[in-house]
């Protein structure tokens, strides 16, 4: 394997473990309304993300800096051919972090009714809009002879797109009621596990749906076993919740966002940005990447550097294992 | 459209707006950030190994107003990592083979370290045990000076680039020793500029907050501690500012004359070269009208003798014409000149701020017995060994203090503001414009709408982070609690790591502990 392969699987490993770990976030801030019933719950939620949002939004700015320094030319069109949607995007991630650590430090109800207004939309729309995103890049967009992408706003926001929108929106949604589920005691606990059942069904149909004509339009074999994974975990993922089992059904909703991921990633291969306007101007591993000698150096950076975080994000999920309910949360600071 | 709104409206300016405004935005947040850390770890440290309470109350009130303040910090720094490829694709097609991985580094690395570290400490208070929560904060700030360091090695190398060959092929640059770029003087001597006009900035904010409260005679042993750190962390960091700048304008006389030059409106070559102290010029005439002016200064800065020639603006731009084509090499000069004023005074005035109180609040050293303060008492304000300011004065001085907290930000703005359009027409010196860096593909409307959102709202953001600093600035420590005082000794809080089977067990549930235990809400929660 070339290093610029290694690097195309690093990325995608990165923006697996975003969409794993930010996916319940997002989950989570979407369900604060709809799940939520008063203040005290939409607490609990918010809550149960609160020692790790933070540390779960790195693996976005991660990938965003490992695309820049291996695949410049991707990171080059991609920010500037995607402008409103990644401004957007961007504008919801200040908020939402903002929302979460200012909440809380006044009293008034205006002012945390309108932060918590801030948290449903802010996870709402960057849930949709990185499905729309992944599905303009996987199936090409136009790009012309100088890599510049020539499409307007409109043009992102075709049919296709819009369902792989509605796919991680639905998809991100389940894997926070079971996480949800997971992490929360009492009632909610037991309305999560029941909202899961239809979340997660919506998302099964739409993810069916969406990966399917993936497939169609440019998968193979491989992918088309990685959609298998991620069809039948997901189905797994509701049947374990319905039992009850709520470990096993989040570890299995996080195995459908891999699998998930993993197909996309399998289908845009070898190309990092296919051109819907002709084949010859496609961005690849080959004509993206970096030279061998910074790839080489990142490889040692990553090699050594993402173990350790796993280890020790892995380790904040331990310290902070513990279920929390109504009774957790103190009246006032 | 006339010219000027056509030049006005160009994506280029747009892009440089709008880089300016969210990242000199954003450093407001970096110093504040990378000092506090380390102030409030060495807090909780003195509690951890003192037990007095004082130090606990301390590092919990500045801790909030680190929170208030990083939470911005971290937020408008995904902006940074985003808008070379919106605004500057050029630029990051050209360099991103140099440039991408000192960022990748610094997400891989410091984010990472800096975001895990910082939840743990938040919600920490009741699961770790106090040393290991104490260890969680420096690690945050290990996380920020990592930070700081990557993505000044990527600024040095626009300012200064070394360890590249340019690709004839493709016309980019490659990267050919990473080590270079990272262990450049460029690089090493801006970290230590930066990082001590951190600690300046950090020193200045505690000493002006508790100025407030001493002034006023409140929560007086926690605000009297506060100070002393305040006041060392001033002096110490503007001192160290102060010899890392002289370090860094040696190093840049060198690599960019020209930024020099205009930073000293110095049109003409001159040996011995005069320190500028007022000038007022004409730019297109390329001379000054009026100039006041201490000579030789200038070449003991530049070089460190007071008769060595220090190169013009007109005779730098002749040799950069000669060098890279017609042209003119000549950044804005007023913004250089003034940026650099600005810079020094703000930054220095804070400094003698800071010895003025570190002297007239000392505690023994040349201080009679019967001045001397107590633990709970307001330090007097001692000129000689026997004598104090009077009342009006001392008031005057606690009002200078508190007004210090933002000369060393205003400082530090001006400082990027100077280096940055310093280097102009380049965006990377030498090798690559600014014009021929932006984004073709971005439309006016594109990068106006982004400018515009971004100002917006960042205004509105500032206004509620002040409120909330003042807010919470105000409101002095918090009194402690019995549960802040009796921190778990275990991982996990006091009921122990017991993770036994509750109903519906998986991975990640526990929820078998002893009733009361179970049900003690949170020490922190949002």
């Amino acid at each position: 394997m070339e290093l610029n392969d290694l690097w195309f699987v690093v990325i995608a490993v990165l923006w697996t473990g975003y969409f794993f770990l930010e996916g319940f976030d997002f989950g989570v801030g979407v369900l604060t309304k709809g799940l939520a019933r008063n203040r005290k719950e939409r607490r609990v939620l918010i809550n149960t993300i609160g020692p790790v949002w933070d540390g779960n939004e790195v693996w976005l700015i991660a990938a965003g800096g490992a695309t820049f320094a291996a695949f410049p030319e991707w990171y080059a069109t991609l920010f500037s051919g995607f402008y409103v949607p990644l401004l957007a995007v961007l504008v919801c991630l200040i908020v939402r972090g903002v929302a979460f650590e200012y909440r809380h430090k006044r009293d008034e109800d205006r002012w945390q009714t309108n932060w918590e207004h801030a948290i449903f939309w802010c996870s709402l729309l960057p849930a949709v809009l990185w499905g729309v995103a992944f599905g303009n890049i996987v199936r090409g967009v136009e790009i012309d002879a100088r890599m510049e992408y020539t499409g307007g706003l409109l043009d992102l926001l075709n049919p296709y797109a819009l369902l792989g929108g509605a796919v991680t929106l639905t998809l991100f949604t389940f894997h926070g009621a079971v996480f949800i589920a997971l992490k929360t005691l009492g009632d909610i606990r037991v309305r999560a596990r029941r909202l899961a059942t239809g979340v997660g069904s919506a998302a099964a149909v739409l993810a069916v749906a969406f990966l399917g004509l993936t497939q169609a339009d440019g998968g193979d074999g491989v992918s088309l076993a990685a959609m298998l994974v991620a069809a039948v975990a997901l189905v797994a993922a509701i049947v374990m919740n319905a039992r009850g089992r709520e470990g096993w059904a989040f570890a299995l909703s996080g195995v459908t966002i891999v699998a998930a991921v993993a197909m996309l990633f399998l289908v845009l291969f070898p190309d990092v940005m296919p051109s819907s306007l002709n084949e010859e101007w496609s961005l690849t591993v080959d004509n993206a990447s970096s030279t061998p000698y910074t790839l080489k150096i990142m490889t040692w950076c990553a090699a050594v550097a993402t173990p350790l975080v796993m280890l020790y994000q892995g380790w904040t999920y331990w310290v902070f294992r513990k279920r929390i309910g109504t009774q957790h949360i103190a009246d006032a600071h | 459209m006339t010219a000027d709104m056509t030049l006005a409206l160009a994506p280029e300016t747009l892009a440089r707006w709008q880089f300016g405004i969210t990242t000199v935005y954003h450093f407001l947040f970096v110093p504040l950030t990378i000092s506090l850390a380390s102030l409030v770890a060495g807090l909780e440290t003195a509690w951890v190994r003192t037990g007095k309470e004082k130090y606990l109350r301390a590092t919990k009130f500045w801790g909030k107003l680190f929170l208030i303040n990083i939470a911005l910090g971290v937020v408008t720094g995904i902006v940074q990592e985003f808008q070379f490829g919106m605004n500057w694709s050029d630029y990051s097609r050209f360099v991103g083979d140099v440039f991408g991985a000192p960022l990748a580094f610094e997400a891989l690395i410091a984010f990472f370290f800096e975001s895990t570290f910082i939840g743990l400490w938040i919600f920490g208070w009741d699961k770790l045990p106090k040393r290991i929560h104490a260890g969680c904060m420096w690690m945050v700030a290990i996380g920020t000076v990592l930070s700081a360091y990557f993505i000044l090695a990527a600024n040095s190398w626009m300012q200064h680039p070394v360890g590249y060959r340019i690709n004839e092929r493709t016309g980019r640059a490659e990267l050919t020793d990473f080590l270079a770029v990272l262990t450049q003087d460029t690089t090493l001597v801006v970290v230590f500029h930066t990082l001590t006009a951190a600690f300046l900035a950090g020193g200045a904010f505690m000493t002006g907050i508790a100025a407030v409260h001493l002034r006023r005679g409140r929560h007086v042993p926690v605000m009297r501690t506060s100070l002393r750190l305040g006041l060392v962390t001033l002096v110490a960091g503007g001192l160290l500012t102060a010899v890392s700048g002289d370090q860094l304008s040696k190093v840049m006389f060198e690599q960019q004359p020209m930024k020099m030059a205009s930073a000293e409106a110095l049109w003409e070559s001159e040996a011995p070269a005069p320190f500028s102290v007022f000038a007022y010029g004409d730019v297109d005439e390329g001379h000054n009208d009026v100039a006041v002016e201490i000579p030789g200064l200038l070449s003991f800065l530049a070089h460190g003798d007071l008769e060595s020639e220090v190169p013009g603006i007109n005779d730098v731009n002749e040799a950069e014409q000669e060098r890279y084509g017609p042209g003119d090499y000549r950044p804005n000069i007023p913004v250089a000149y003034w940026g650099f004023r600005w810079m020094i005074g703000f930054g220095m005035t804070s400094f003698a701020i800071g010895l003025a109180g570190l002297y007239l609040t000392r505690k023994r050293l040349w201080l009679a017995p019967e001045l001397r303060t107590t633990e709970d008492e307001v330090p007097r304000l001692a000129l000689t060994r026997r004598r104090t300011l009077g009342p009006a004065l001392t008031d005057w001085y606690w009002r200078v203090a508190v007004l210090t907290i933002g000369f060393p930000l205003i400082a530090s703005s001006w400082g990027w503001i100077f280096t940055e359009m310093g280097r102009q027409p380049w965006v990377v010196y030498g090798v690559l414009r600014t014009e021929d860096a932006v984004s073709p593909g971005t439309s006016q409307a594109e990068v106006l709408l982004s400018m515009s959102v971004f100002t917006l709202l960042y205004a509105v953001l500032a206004v509620i982070e002040v409120r909330l600093l003042v807010k919470y600035a105000k409101a002095g420590p918090p009194e402690l609690t019995a549960a802040d005082l009796d921190p778990p000794t275990r991982i996990g809080g006091h009921g122990g790591p017991r993770s036994g089977p509750g109903p519906g067990s998986g991975p990640g549930s526990g929820s078998g502990d002893g009733a009361a235990e179970a049900d003690r809400p949170m020490a922190f929660s949002y």
